[in-house]
C-alpha cells in the first residue's frame, strides 16, 4: 500500500506535471526546429510569435463568451485556435515578405538572420504589448479538473490522490494529434518529403524541380499552426503573460538543440526530456521518500537536489552539457 | 580630414538632441540621459571588440553586466561581522570544496585516457561534490541569512571605496569569461549566441537566489558613492554661494526676502542634483575617453590586423601560424571585462543593485542593436551607436506620447482607442528600436559610421 501511495504521489507532483509542460516545449522546439531546417537560421522570435498567436486566442476567446458562444466543458479558447492560427500565418508570412526573404535571397550567413529575427523579435513584442498590454490574463473557461484529488482518495481508499487539470489532458491529447499528423506530413506526404529533400540539400532540391517559394510557405504555415497551438496550451495551462513567453523560448531552445538541432522527432522528445529534467531535479523528495521508508528512518530535509528557483537553470545546463559532449544532440541532428 | 566628417556631424546631432532634452525637459533628465548613454557606450565598446573585431557572438552580456554589479556590492558594502562569525566558515570550506572538485576533475581527465569508466568518475566526482556542498553550506546560509533579515542577511562585501569595485567588476567579468570561453569557444556562430544566452541566464537566477550573497531579489540599496551626496551639498556654504553667483541675475529680480530664500532653496536643491550627476558625467567621460584610445591604439596595431585577419578568414589566419583558439579567448575575456565594468560603472550611478531588473531584453539585445546600428568595427561607432540608442530607448515614450496626441487630437479625449493608445505609448520604444534595427540591417548593414580600414 506505502508503495502504491509512493508511485502515486511521484505521478501526480512530477509525471504528470511534467508531461504538460514537456508537449508544450514540444511544439515550440519543432516550431524552431523546422525553421532552422528549412530556412536555415535560429529564429530568436520563437517566443514572442507564440506569443503572438496567443494573443489572437485570447482576444476571440474574450469577443466569443461575450457573445455567448461555448463548448461546454471544454475552454472556448480551443473554439478560437483556428482563427488565431490563420492570424499568425498571415503576421509570418507578412514578416517573411518583408524581412526575411531578402536575406533569403540574398545567402545572408546565420548569425544575420539571427541579428533579424532580433529585430523581429522587438517589433512582435512593442506589437503584442500595444494591442493586448503586458498584464497577466486568464482566459481557460470550461471545466476545470477531469480528477480530482479527494474524489480519486473515495473511489481507490489510498492516503494519496491525483488531480489532473482538464488543461494537462487537453495539451498532452492535442499535442499527440497534432505531431502525429505533423509527421504523416513530413513523412509520407509529397510536399512533406519536398520539405526534407530542400532541408538536407536546397541546390539538389531546386534542380529536381521542387519550387522554394513553396516549400517556405509550407514551412511557415506549419510553423504557424505549431506555434499558436504551443502557445495557447501554455496559456491554457498557466496564464497568458508577454512577458513570460519571451522567456520560455529559451527551454524551447535548449529542447530543440538536446533533441538535435534540424530534426523535428529529436525536437519532440527534447521537450520531454528538458521538461522531466527540470521537474524531477527540482522536485522535493521527503513525501515520495517517506512512504517508502520505515518509519525510524525518516528524512529531516526535504530531500531537493536544487531548489525550484533553478528551474530554467536547470534546462540550461543540460543543454550546455550537450552542447559539449555531443554538439549535434541526443537524437542526431544537422551536423554543427 | 573628410573621413572624420561624418563622425563629427553624427556626434554633433546627438549632443544637439541631450541640450534640446535639457532645454524642453529639464537639465536633470538630460543628464541622467547622458550619462546612461556614456556607460551604454562602454557596454557597446565591450561588445564591438567581441563582434566587430573578432566576430564573435556574444548574447551573455546581461550575465557580465549582473556580474559588474555584483562587484560593487562585494567591494564596497561594509562587511557584516556578524554573520560572518555564524556562517562565514562554512562559505569558506564551500570555496575549498569547489577548487578540490576543479582539481580533482582535472587530474582525472589528464591522468586516464578517454573510456567510460573516466566520464563515469568525472561525473561521480561532480555530483559528489555538489551533494557535499549543499550538506557543508545549508547550515551556514541559513545562519547568514537570519541575522537581521530585513537589514542585511547577507556577507557583506569589504568596505573599499566604490571605484575598486570597478577594476573587480572587470577582473570578475573576465574570469567568469575565461571559463565559460574554455567551454563555449568552439561553437559555431549561432550555437554560441544561444549559449552564452543561457548561460547569462543561469549567472542572474544564481544571483537573485543565493541571498547569503548580495541579498537576492530583496536588493542592496544605500551603495557608496564616489560623487558628494545631494543633502552634504545642500548645506555646504561655498556650494549655496556658488548657486547665489550663477543666478544673481534671476534672484536679484525678487524683492522681497523670504520670496528669494525659497527661490534659492529651490534652486539648490535643483543644482544640487545636476552637480553630482555632472561628478558622475566626469568620471563616466574619462573612463569612455580610456577605453577609446586604448582600443583605437588596439584596432590599429599588429595585433588588431590579426584580429581582423582571423575574423575574415580563419583558415588562412590559421595557415599562417595564428593561434586562433588562443586569440578568440583572450578577446572573448577582454571584451566581457569591458562588460563587466559597465556593468559595475552603472550600479555605482544607481546607488542600488536589483538583480531582479536584469532581464535579457534590456542588457542583451538593446546593447546588441546598439552595436549594430552605430557601426560594427568602430570603435566611434559603436559609441554612437550606445547613444543614439539609448536615447531612442530613453525618449521614444514621449515622443510616441507627444504624436498619439497630435493625431488622435480631434477624437474625445475617453476616446476607447485613444486611451488604449495613451496607456501603451512606453512600448513604442520597442518598436522603434526593433524598426530601427530591421532598417539598419537592410539598407546600412555596416552601421551609421561603417568600419574603416587604414591601409599601412
Amino acid at each position: 500500500m506505502d508503495f502504491l501511495n509512493a508511485i502515486i504521489v511521484l505521478f501526480n507532483f512530477t509525471v504528470i506535471p511534467a508531461l504538460a509542460y514537456g508537449s508544450q516545449l514540444a511544439l515550440g522546439a519543432i516550431f524552431v526546429t523546422l525553421i532552422y531546417a528549412v530556412l536555415r537560421f535560429a529564429n530568436f522570435a520563437t517566443g514572442d510569435m507564440m506569443s503572438f498567436g496567443t494573443m489572437f486566442a485570447v482576444i476571440l476567446t474574450y469577443y466569443f463568451q461575450s457573445l455567448g458562444f461555448g463548448l461546454g466543458v471544454l475552454p472556448t479558447a480551443l473554439l478560437t485556435i483556428p482563427f488565431a492560427i490563420l492570424m499568425m500565418i498571415l503576421y509570418m508570412l507578412i514578416i517573411d515578405k518583408f524581412v526575411f526573404s531578402y536575406y533569403r535571397i540574398k545567402k545572408s550567413p546565420p548569425v544575420q538572420f539571427a541579428m533579424v529575427s532580433v529585430g523581429v523579435m522587438f517589433v512582435t513584442q512593442a506589437l503584442i504589448r500595444i494591442i493586448i498590454g503586458p498584464s497577466d490574463r486568464r482566459f481557460l473557461d470550461g471545466e476545470k479538473f477531469i480528477i480530482k484529488a479527494t474524489e480519486f482518495k473515495e473511489m481507490t481508499g489510498l492516503a494519496e490522490g491525483i488531480t489532473l487539470k482538464s488543461t494537462q489532458a487537453i495539451t498532452i491529447i492535442v499535442t499527440l494529434i497534432v505531431v502525429s499528423i505533423m509527421f504523416w506530413f513530413l513523412n509520407r506526404t509529397k510536399t512533406g518529403t519536398s520539405m526534407r529533400a530542400y532541408s538536407d540539400n536546397e541546390d539538389l532540391a531546386l534542380l529536381s524541380g521542387i519550387d522554394p517559394k513553396r516549400v517556405v510557405l509550407i514551412t511557415w504555415v506549419i510553423a504557424g499552426i505549431l506555434a499558436t497551438i504551443g502557445g495557447v496550451l501554455y496559456g491554457l495551462d498557466k496564464s497568458y503573460r508577454p512577458f513570460v513567453y519571451f522567456n520560455n523560448m529559451l527551454p524551447i531552445f535548449a529542447a530543440a538543440i538536446v533533441g538535435g538541432i534540424g530534426n523535428p522527432f529529436g525536437a519532440f522528445l527534447g521537450g520531454y526530456v528538458i521538461a522531466f529534467a527540470e521537474i524531477f531535479v527540482t522536485y522535493a523528495y521527503k513525501r515520495f521518500i517517506s512512504y517508502l521508508l520505515p518509519e525510524h528512518l525518516e528524512p529531516d530535509s526535504l530531500l531537493q537536489l536544487l531548489s525550484t528557483d533553478y528551474k530554467f537553470a536547470v534546462s540550461f545546463s543540460i543543454l550546455v552539457i550537450v552542447l559539449l559532449i555531443r554538439p549535434s544532440g541526443i537524437f542526431k541532428g544537422k551536423v554543427i | 580630414m573628410r573621413n572624420y566628417k561624418n563622425v563629427i556631424a553624427a556626434y554633433s546631432i546627438m549632443i544637439f538632441l541631450i541640450i534640446l532634452v535639457g532645454i524642453f525637459q529639464s537639465w536633470s533628465i538630460a543628464l541622467t540621459i547622458l550619462n546612461y548613454c556614456l556607460i551604454s557606450a562602454v557596454m557597446t565598446i565591450g561588445a564591438n571588440i567581441q563582434w566587430g573585431y573578432a566576430g564573435l557572438i556574444n548574447f551573455g552580456i546581461m550575465g557580465y553586466t549582473a556580474l559588474g554589479g555584483l562587484a560593487v556590492v562585494l567591494v564596497s558594502v561594509e562587511p557584516v561581522k556578524k554573520a560572518w562569525q555564524v556562517g562565514g566558515l562554512n562559505i569558506l570550506a564551500c570555496i575549498w570544496i569547489i577548487v578540490a572538485i576543479i582539481f580533482v576533475v582535472k587530474f582525472i581527465l589528464n591522468r586516464f585516457d578517454k573510456s567510460k569508466l573516466r566520464n563515469y568518475s568525472v561525473a561521480s566526482v561532480i555530483l559528489g561534490g555538489i551533494i557535499l556542498l549543499r550538506v557543508t553550506a545549508a547550515p551556514g546560509i541559513e545562519a547568514i541569512e537570519s541575522v537581521d533579515p530585513a537589514k542585511t542577511g547577507f556577507l557583506g562585501g569589504m568596505g573599499l571605496p566604490v571605484l575598486f569595485s570597478w577594476i573587480f567588476g572587470a577582473l570578475l567579468a573576465g574570469g567568469l569569461a575565461f571559463v565559460i570561453g574554455k567551454i563555449a569557444l568552439g561553437l559555431r556562430a549561432d550555437y554560441l549566441a544561444i549559449a552564452t544566452l543561457l548561460i547569462a541566464e543561469i549567472i542572474v537566477s544564481i544571483i537573485k537566489h543565493e541571498e547569503w550573497l548580495a541579498r537576492g531579489v530583496k536588493n542592496v540599496i544605500g551603495l557608496k558613492r564616489p560623487a558628494p551626496y545631494e543633502i552634504d551639498l545642500q548645506t555646504s556654504e561655498w556650494f549655496i554661494n556658488l548657486v547665489t553667483k550663477f543666478n544673481s541675475s534671476k534672484l536679484n529680480l525678487i524683492n522681497s526676502i523670504s520670496d528669494k530664500q525659497e527661490a534659492l532653496n529651490q534652486m539648490v536643491i535643483d543644482a544640487s542634483s545636476v552637480y553630482v550627476k555632472l561628478c558622475f558625467t566626469g568620471l563616466f567621460l574619462t573612463v569612455v575617453i580610456f577605453l577609446l584610445i586604448v582600443t583605437q591604439k588596439a584596432l590599429y596595431s599588429p595585433w588588431g590586423r590579426k584580429m581582423r585577419a582571423i575574423r575574415d578568414n580563419e583558415e588562412a589566419a590559421s595557415a599562417m601560424g595564428k593561434n586562433i583558439v588562443k586569440e578568440h579567448l583572450l578577446i572573448f575575456i577582454l571584451g566581457s571585462a569591458i562588460v563587466g565594468l559597465a556593468g559595475a560603472m552603472m550600479v555605482t550611478n544607481d546607488g542600488l543593485f536589483t538583480p531582479g531588473s536584469y532581464r535579457p531584453m534590456r542588457y542583451t539585445f538593446v546593447i546588441w542593436v546598439m552595436v549594430i546600428v552605430g557601426g560594427t568595427g568602430n570603435n566611434f561607432g559603436a559609441i554612437l551607436g550606445g547613444f543614439v540608442v539609448w536615447f531612442l530607448w530613453v525618449e521614444a515614450a514621449p515622443i510616441a506620447l507627444f504624436l498619439i496626441n497630435l493625431f488622435t487630437s480631434h477624437l474625445p479625449e475617453t476616446n476607447a482607442v485613444r486611451v488604449h493608445l495613451i496607456e501603451s505609448a512606453p512600448y513604442f520604444r520597442f518598436l522603434v528600436i526593433g524598426i530601427g534595427l530591421l532598417l539598419i540591417m537592410r539598407y546600412r548593414p555596416q552601421g551609421i559610421i561603417p568600419e574603416k580600414i587604414i591601409k599601412q
